[in-house]
């Protein structure tokens, strides 16, 4: 059962891009490279190439590619089979307590590295399974209709599918090169997703980005791999986990840093964490990936792949429990981002922005809840956030659609009584991550802001302040989209006009998310962060004393996020609800500020100055200077230069130059044998 | 039948192809013929070559299916034999070659019997070099192989051919010199060209140096490692596309090869003491070209630069000396073959059609080419290292064993592995991406079979050792073990000797 819930994405990718692929073909059927003329000839007839791009969000308009249909029931099919399968797993594993390893087949294996293809099931693993096969099947039945004008739709659900395996592999896996697969297979297909519409330039250079940001990340990653292994002679989870204790005391030599090898390794995991999971620092990437198709913004970049970093500290907590010094901070980290994202998202006006700062920001919270050991607390918000996150992308993706690919928020409007069940499902979304009592968000957030108060580490109390300043900051941005969107006066009354509730395949996702970001925290809270954590998840993540001291924190405390959620909504619903003229005035009264947080504390350009045009800079200094001048002036462009200014008083070069060369060569050979037969005549 | 000598079949079949070829007309139709002699010759060689893998015990680290004739008349032997180390590139070397003809089939119109005549003299004096168990012979062997290159660059190749072939032989000639001086050297002590005694055979060790580095200055610019690499982007540009392929598949791995067979078991005190300085050459190369990588404009140079970083892993690998940094460094020497062979000859197939090589005259191919698209983005992949691709074993192993060694060293590379990201997915962005607005591109054609038939083979070795790298791993394994524990032997029974006194 668990092969086939890895597999069956894997294999609806396979037959899907063999769709895309034959498809393709008959598009465009191969030919040799033959005479000019010919071939020029011969690709007019075949096909008049579209003037494309009238369309910002569409390809050229061409004929949907051959088998898209068989594509999107192939892969929906298969997806919504193992989503169904994943349930049963977490029956199984989470309430029956039936963990399991599944070894497939070797990987590598050299002297004293031994690698398995394995699966690891036990309850985080099923926890983490049903939430990526629920997401992407609801995302791949949404995607039937949200591209359905896209003629590219085999290939965009292989990709879909590809995606949906590789995050199987990274959350089954059972050692760490394993996770490291996984990692970077959910990285490409982020990557090929992003870029999908390969025509548009910023796609491209997001898809780049976000490539390249998290290979920074992996950078750490990486090493941190290898750092395991040099210290226990293993990277299987097992493994480690047994030696980790006597690991305690040692240190690494890193670059003068005589380091805590414990503390070192986690740091360095954790880059590549702070990486896949857009942390402060390493985020950057996350925004320019809402380019990408927005139903890959939900799974991606909401709902799973995200995620990824939380999941891995989860899976280690085993090794980060060793190493208060990396938890606190970790906890720093997460914190930082939660308050950085909702800064930078008060004052964004693109749909799919606000939702991913918002998205960024929720991924600190789970940081936060890591960093002070309270595992099961930072998944439960993992899980429950993958609802109304993916909701309010979907959602966003609905009204996207609705307003005929409009994105700004400036430019929508009054939409609540056109698109009212995407309105209702937009608002549960929002109730849910604002942490409206008694939804999902509610009792996920509430446990994270009393896990940091009740943390013991030196930055808990920075997370705990973080984390309830951004809790209100949520409430505004994220009410602020509500009231701009589907509230007040229509801006674009063309768009408004033509404006259509989304067709049922778009829908029904729509409504099991909303039934999951009301109910997912209600019940499954004692699971995560109540009496049955540790009978839940067992020796799958680390459970300290904090679960039991986070109910024990002051009154105060407790209704702390629910008094800044009233708050934050309050101050939205006065300036964009009642007093619309307000916002602008503020924005002009501080200006600074204001574009201090609409240019995104001005990461990009920073970036850009310290990182991209150095290293541009350096190639070329070292292409041209070190190559070109230094290295072949002084070496053979030098020498030549003497060589040929002789040679070509001598011999013809045009003619004669090669075979004098590889004379040279043989009289070599010659006077080698010859040395031989006269000194080894002697010798003998 | 058990006991014919395979190897030397192996290594002298392409020249029985040469000799049909010789009777070859220079007409239309002798090139016709010469295309499928020489096609049917290498692919032939390349099932023969089979049987040494069918063979191979791989338990054993011995050299296997050993031959030993007296030649020359006795100062040299004709020696051969292969081990887990130069089985893989033999079988590279056979692999690769049908490759190459099929990709010169329609791209070579102009003196195709001579073409294919060096291509197959070639391919004998490369898996000559690899198992040649003789020091004569391989030295033969080694600088044989490259009068057919300078023939197959400096005839056919790209407008600027003259400079290259010159720059190529100016360093190798450098190199060649003083490996030269230094087998007359070891002769000279040891009373012997036979390289399995002298594996056993411990040079004095003030000796060693001057040894290790005369065979150094020739490996390293086969390799090519910093600051002698800078032929290899102008050979590339200027060798047509078959000639990049063996050039960076096969030409490059005798470097790696001669670090393996020779320096290390045979000068181990040198090589420990001069592991520091290959360190630091190979960190230059892995920063120092994937900077200038990102840079290019000509999509072979691009590559080439690539290939440079690329051996860095591999030169890094190996002189850390521990089981995965050799190991890691043979896997990533064969995943590069396959498919740095692959990248040249993606960038063969389109320089057929427009006849540019600038990343400039291209964009937007994938709306004309998807097939061809979806191949090159696997073998960028592959160049990148991700997992499930060749190139992520081979890099993992050789930093998983330098680290332990050298943790400064392995972090340096590891920036490699950002850096490649940089300028293999921006030249994919820049070629294939984008709109399709050059008018020279409007009608260019996908890939034909012949081309997905050359591809087909390549990408499925990149993914199969990517998922299942053991067969290569295994293969390898018994000699690098021995390999290894000989070279700790050495170096051990000197620290306790030093100890002594």
């Amino acid at each position: 059962m668990y092969q086939a819930i890895v597999l069956l994405p894997l294999l609806g990718a396979i037959l899907a891009g063999v769709i895309a692929l034959a498809g393709a073909r008959a598009r465009f059927p191969g030919a040799e490279p033959s005479d000019d003329h010919h071939a020029a000839h011969a690709g007019h007839a075949a096909h008049a190439h579209p003037e494309g791009g009238h369309d910002d969000h569409h390809g050229p308009v061409e004929p949907a590619a051959a088998g898209s249909r068989a594509a999107e029931i192939i892969t929906t099919s298969f997806l919504i089979i193992a989503a169904v399968l994943s349930w049963i797993a977490l029956w199984r594993v989470g309430f029956g307590h039936h963990d399991e390893r599944i070894r497939l087949f070797t990987w590598i294996i050299s002297a004293d590295l031994k690698l398995d293809w394995a699966l690891r099931i036990d309850t985080l693993t099923a926890v983490m399974l049903v939430v990526v096969n629920t997401v992407s099947a609801l995302v791949h039945l949404y995607s039937i209709g949200y591209m359905n004008e896209d003629p590219y739709r085999p290939r965009f659900f292989a990709y879909l599918s590809l995606f949906t395996f590789a995050m199987l592999a990274l959350v089954t896996a059972d050692n760490l090169a394993q996770l490291f697969f996984g990692w970077e297979g959910v990285g490409l297909a982020s990557y090929l997703l992003i870029g999908f519409w390969y025509h548009k330039p910023e796609a491209n250079a997001a898809a780049i980005k976000a490539f390249v940001v998290n290979r920074v990340g992996d950078f750490g990653f990486a090493l941190g791999i290898v750092a395991v292994f040099m210290l226990t002679k293993s990277i299987d989870f097992d493994t480690i986990f047994a030696q980790g204790p006597s690991l305690a005391g040692k240190t690494i030599d890193f670059f003068g840093w005589n380091a805590d090898a414990l503390t070192l390794i986690c740091l360095l995991l954790f880059m590549g964490a702070m990486g896949k999971s857009a942390q402060f620092l390493l985020h950057t990437w996350l925004p320019d990936a809402m380019e990408g198709p927005t139903p890959v913004s939900a799974l991606i970049h909401a709902a799973t792949m995200v995620t990824a970093g939380v999941f891995m500290v989860a899976r280690l907590s085993p090794l980060f429990e060793l190493a208060p010094n990396a938890l606190a901070f970790v906890t720093l980290v997460g914190a930082t981002t939660a308050f950085f994202a909702a800064t930078v998202g008060l004052v964004q006006n693109d749909i799919k922005r606000i939702v991913a700062y918002s998205t960024c920001s929720q991924l600190g919270y789970m940081f936060v809840a890591m960093g002070v050991g309270a595992y099961s607390v930072g998944m439960f918000h993992l899980f429950t956030h993958a609802f109304f996150k993916a909701l309010l992308f979907l959602g966003s993706g609905s009204v996207i659609m609705a307003m005929h690919h409009e994105q700004d928020i400036r430019n929508m409007g009054g939409l609540k009584n056109k698109i009212p069940i995407t309105y209702w499902c937009m608002v549960i979304g929002t109730l849910a991550l604002t942490g409206f009592p008694l939804t999902a968000g509610y009792f996920s957030k509430d446990a994270i802001i009393e896990a940091a108060y009740a943390g013991k580490n030196p930055f808990a109390i920075y997370g705990f302040v973080m984390t309830v300043i951004a809790a209100g900051m949520t409430a505004f941005y994220s009410w602020r989209l509500i009231y701009k969107t589907f509230h007040g006066a229509p801006h674009d009354h063309h768009r408004y006009d033509a404006a259509r509730e989304s067709p049922l395949v778009i829908l029904i996702p729509l409504g099991v998310l909303a039934v999951g970001s009301l109910g997912a925290g209600f019940a499954f809270k004692e699971f995560f962060a109540g009496h049955h954590v540790a009978e839940f998840f067992r020796e799958s993540l680390k459970q300290g004393a904090i679960i039991e001291d986070m109910h024990h924190v002051p009154f105060l405390v407790a209704w702390l996020p629910t008094i800044m959620l009233a708050l934050g909504w309050g101050i939205a619903a006065y300036m964009y609800l009642l007093h619309p003229e307000i916002a602008p005035r503020l924005a002009r009264q501080h200006d600074a500020l204001y574009r201090f947080l609409l240019n995104k504390w001005y990461f990009d350009e920073l970036y850009d100055l310290i990182f991209v045009r150095p290293a541009l800079w350096l190639g070329r200094v070292f292409w041209k200077g070190g190559d070109g001048y230094v290295i072949d002036g002084f070496g053979p462009d030098g020498i030549s230069a003497r060589v040929l200014d002789v040679t070509r008083n001598v011999v013809r070069l045009q003619t004669g130059y090669l075979y004098h060369y590889a004379f040279a060569m043989l009289i070599g050979a010659a006077a080698l044998i010859t040395w031989f037969m006269f000194s080894g005549g002697g010798a003998h | 039948m058990a006991n014919w000598p395979v190897l030397s079949v192996t290594t002298f079949l392409p020249l029985i192809g040469v000799l049909f070829l010789v009777m070859l007309k220079a007409d239309e139709a002798g090139a016709r013929n010469a295309r499928w002699i020489a096609f049917w010759t290498t692919l032939i060689t390349f099932l023969v070559s089979l049987q040494l893998v069918w063979r191979f015990d791989p338990s054993s680290p011995e050299f296997q299916f050993v031959e030993k004739r007296p030649w020359l008349a006795g100062f040299g032997t004709y020696h051969m034999g292969v081990d887990g180390i130069s089985l893989p590139l033999v079988i590279l070397t056979t692999a690769i070659m049908p490759l190459c003809i099929a990709a010169s089939w329609r791209a070579i119109q102009v003196r195709v019997r001579e073409y294919m005549i060096a291509f197959l003299a070639l391919e004998t004096l490369m898996i000559g070099t690899f198992s040649a168990l003789d020091l004569v012979l391989f030295y033969l062997f080694f600088e044989g192989g490259l009068i057919p290159m300078f023939l197959i660059i400096g005839v056919w190749g790209g407008p600027r051919r003259v400079y290259a072939s010159f720059k190529f032989f100016l360093y190798t000639l450098a190199g060649s010199v003083l490996m030269l001086l230094a087998i007359m050297a070891m002769y000279w002590q040891s009373g012997t060209t036979d390289i399995t005694v002298l594996l056993r055979h411990a040079f004095p060790r003030e000796m060693q140096p001057w040894l290790w580095i005369a065979f150094f200055a020739s490996f390293a610019v086969k390799m090519p490692m910093w600051p002698v690499h800078t032929w290899l982007p102008d050979a590339h540009v200027e060798a047509p596309t078959a000639g990049s392929v063996v050039l960076a598949a096969i030409l490059l791995k005798m470097g790696g090869y001669g670090f393996l067979r020779f320096s290390l078991p045979m000068f181990p005190f040198a090589s420990n003491d001069f592991a520091p300085f290959v360190f630091a050459l190979s960190v230059i190369a892995i920063i120092y070209t994937s900077l200038v990588a990102m840079v290019q404009e000509d999509m072979k140079k691009l590559i080439a630069y690539s290939s440079v970083a690329h051996m860095g892993f591999v030169t890094m690998g190996i002189f850390a000396a521990t089981s995965q940094g050799v190991a890691g460094g043979i896997f990533q020497m064969v995943s590069h073959g396959i498919v740095s062979a692959a990248l040249f000859l993606c960038v063969g197939v389109v320089y057929d059609r427009i006849h540019s090589r600038e990343i400039s005259s291209y964009g937007g191919l994938v709306n004309r080419m998807p097939i061809y698209a979806a191949v090159f983005m696997v073998f960028t992949l592959a160049n990148v290292g991700l997992p499930g691709t060749s190139g992520f074993v081979g890099e993992f192993l050789a930093l998983l064993g330098t680290f332990k060694v050298n943790v400064t060293v392995a972090t340096l590379a590891t920036f490699g592995v950002i850096l490649s990201a940089c300028y293999a997915l921006w030249l994919y962005r820049k070629v294939i991406f984008g709109k399709l607005e050059k008018p020279s591109l409007a009608s260019i054609t996908d890939l034909g079979w012949r081309e997905t038939a050359i591809f087909a083979p390549l990408i499925v070795l990149t993914l199969l050792f990517g998922f299942y790298p053991k067969p290569v791993l295994d293969m390898s394994a018994a000699s690098v073990t021995a390999l290894l524990d000989n070279y700790q032997k050495a170096l051990g029974a000197a620290k306790s000797a030093a100890l002594a006194k």
